[in-house]
């Protein structure tokens, strides 16, 4: 467990909030144009970053608004909160 | 040969203080090249370099581990063995695991402590009802033994369970798998690896993969923390980890990790004796021989390598629990821990070929993995051995998620597997 800032609301513990997974996946602009494997790598194929990886969170149990955060998955370490549509600020 | 273990060498060694067991594996140094590598020491990882030596002759294997062998989610999970899966593919699958496991203490030489002591599913609802009555026939048709049980039988099966109809989620019924059960978790790791090495594979312990290298379309070999190993054949059983092993691959799999925890509580005389899982208040329980309550949450819904897991799902599971099973609201806990799953988008694993050649993936075993293992180890060993998947793990390919031929076990089987 750990405590999230949310850009909105302020800390609060990460089981008010639920993970939308990876950030930054584009859905496809032209859908009726795509293979299968360029389906199945928008809809299946994830990084699952062993470190930092960016990610969507929602304030569910709270604002119920979407962010993003760059997280550490090896020790569950945020190191940072940004607005969704925004570029990551870390690398 | 290996020592026989049976009461006459248990009496033999009485006599010496149990001082001079032989090592039931070996401890050796990588060699510079092997016939097949398997990336993964836990149970999966070593049945499937026993059924590579036994049944496919491919003597030269080393199986690489980062820690120490049983030490991830073999040594991790609650034990639960069962097969009663919705679909053919998950049924024909789990019921080869099932049926190996009948036969494995005898096979191995080594006392798994398998215990048919039967898994029993609650229902809470009028579709869990549905859905679990269905299962059953759908297990009948597979020649899986499955029974649907009303209240009352469940009651008398399971004296402890409150099916008082004032709960807020009262059981309506429930499923019984008789063949279904438990077994000793380490000792499914230690007797595959005490087979395996008997057989002249190398078990390598404290060795992590650093980099997979590659010639164009196929493996040459892998870089560890204990230098490079020159192989034509990688079989990859990493579990919580296979993301991170097919990115040194270039790959990239239908995979999420995140926590799952479970926990025992201080030990206590024999109260219940059978499993018994519930999918709607999401709470498994069984007993240990050693008299601990095992008990299974559910996963965190974030990604995370770090083998913790959040407080409010231990807590929500243990409400379920208490008013489940009102008796134990008094008991104390005495361990909580976590291991990282790896979760397909259909919940059912992947035991494939990849787009490399000599490169096999067996992952994706989410919640459910340890029931597998033998049958795992089994059908991986066939796959690498031959280039190509046995009938059973044919519908388990990576490219499922292409075509979309999925296996779709999310709802369809106990979500607490």
């Amino acid at each position: 467990m750990f405590i999230i800032n949310c850009p909105f609301c302020g800390e609060r513990e990460q089981s008010e909030f639920k993970a939308g997974g990876e950030a930054h996946i584009e859905r496809p602009k032209q859908p009726t144009e795509l293979s299968d494997d360029e389906w199945a790598e928008y809809l299946f194929m994830r990084k699952n970053i062993k470190g930092i990886q960016f990610e969507r969170w929602n304030h569910m149990h709270g604002c119920r608004k979407w962010f993003n955060m760059a997280r550490d998955t090896s020790n569950d370490e945020i190191k940072a909160i940004y607005k969704i549509g925004e570029k990551p600020p870390i690398k | 040969m290996k020592n026989r273990y049976s009461i006459f060498s248990l009496i033999k060694n009485a006599f010496s203080y149990h001082e001079n067991w032989e090592k039931a594996w070996k401890d050796p140094a990588p060699k510079k090249k092997y016939d097949a590598v398997i990336v993964g020491g836990g149970g999966h990882g070593l049945a499937t370099a026993y059924y590579l030596a036994k049944k496919h002759n491919i003597k030269n294997i080393a199986v690489v581990e980062k820690g120490w062998i049983g030490g991830g989610n073999t040594g991790r999970n609650t034990t639960i063995i069962r097969s009663n899966y919705l679909w053919d593919a998950s049924a024909g699958l789990y019921n080869h695991a099932l049926k190996i496991w009948e036969d494995l203490s005898q096979e191995l030489n080594y006392n798994v402590m398998f215990s048919q002591r039967g898994v029993m599913n609650l229902a809470h609802n009028l579709q869990d009802v549905r859905d679990l009555k269905r299962r059953t026939h759908a297990n009948r048709l597979n020649g899986i033994d499955a029974e649907y049980l009303n209240t009352e039988e469940i009651k008398k099966f399971c004296p402890i369970i409150n099916t008082s109809p004032h709960i807020r989620y009262p059981v309506l019924g429930g499923t019984l798998q008789r063949r279904a059960g438990t077994a000793r978790h380490d000792a499914v790791a230690w007797g595959y690896a005490r087979g395996a090495d008997e057989m002249g594979v190398d078990i390598i312990q404290n060795c992590e993969v650093k980099a997979i290298k590659r010639n164009g379309d196929s493996v040459e070999g892998i870089e560890t923390t204990k230098g490079f190993i020159k192989t034509n054949k990688i079989g990859v059983v990493a579990a919580g980890h296979s993301s991170v092993i097919a990115n040194m691959a270039g790959l990239k799999l239908p995979l999420e990790s995140k926590p799952l925890q479970a926990l025992v509580s201080e030990p206590v005389k024999p109260i219940i004796d059978t499993v018994v899982m519930s999918n709607a208040v999401h709470a498994y329980v069984s007993q240990s021989d050693k008299g601990e309550l095992v008990i299974g949450a559910g996963t965190d819904d974030y990604i995370s390598y770090s083998q913790k897991g959040s407080h409010d799902i231990v807590e929500g599971t243990l409400n379920a629990i208490l008013e489940l099973y009102p008796i134990f609201s008094r008991m104390r806990m005495l361990r909580q821990w976590g291991g990282i799953v790896d979760i397909s988008p259909d919940a059912s694993p992947i035991i494939s070929k990849t787009s490399i050649k000599g490169l096999y993936f067996n992952c994706g075993w989410g919640t459910g993995g340890f029931k597998a293992t033998p049958g795992s180890g089994d059908l991986f060993a066939h796959t690498i051995a031959n280039d190509e998947p046995h009938e059973l793990n044919a519908a388990f390919n990576i490219n499922r998620f292409v075509s979309g031929d999925l296996v779709d076990e999310h709802g369809a089987a106990a979500v607490a597997h």
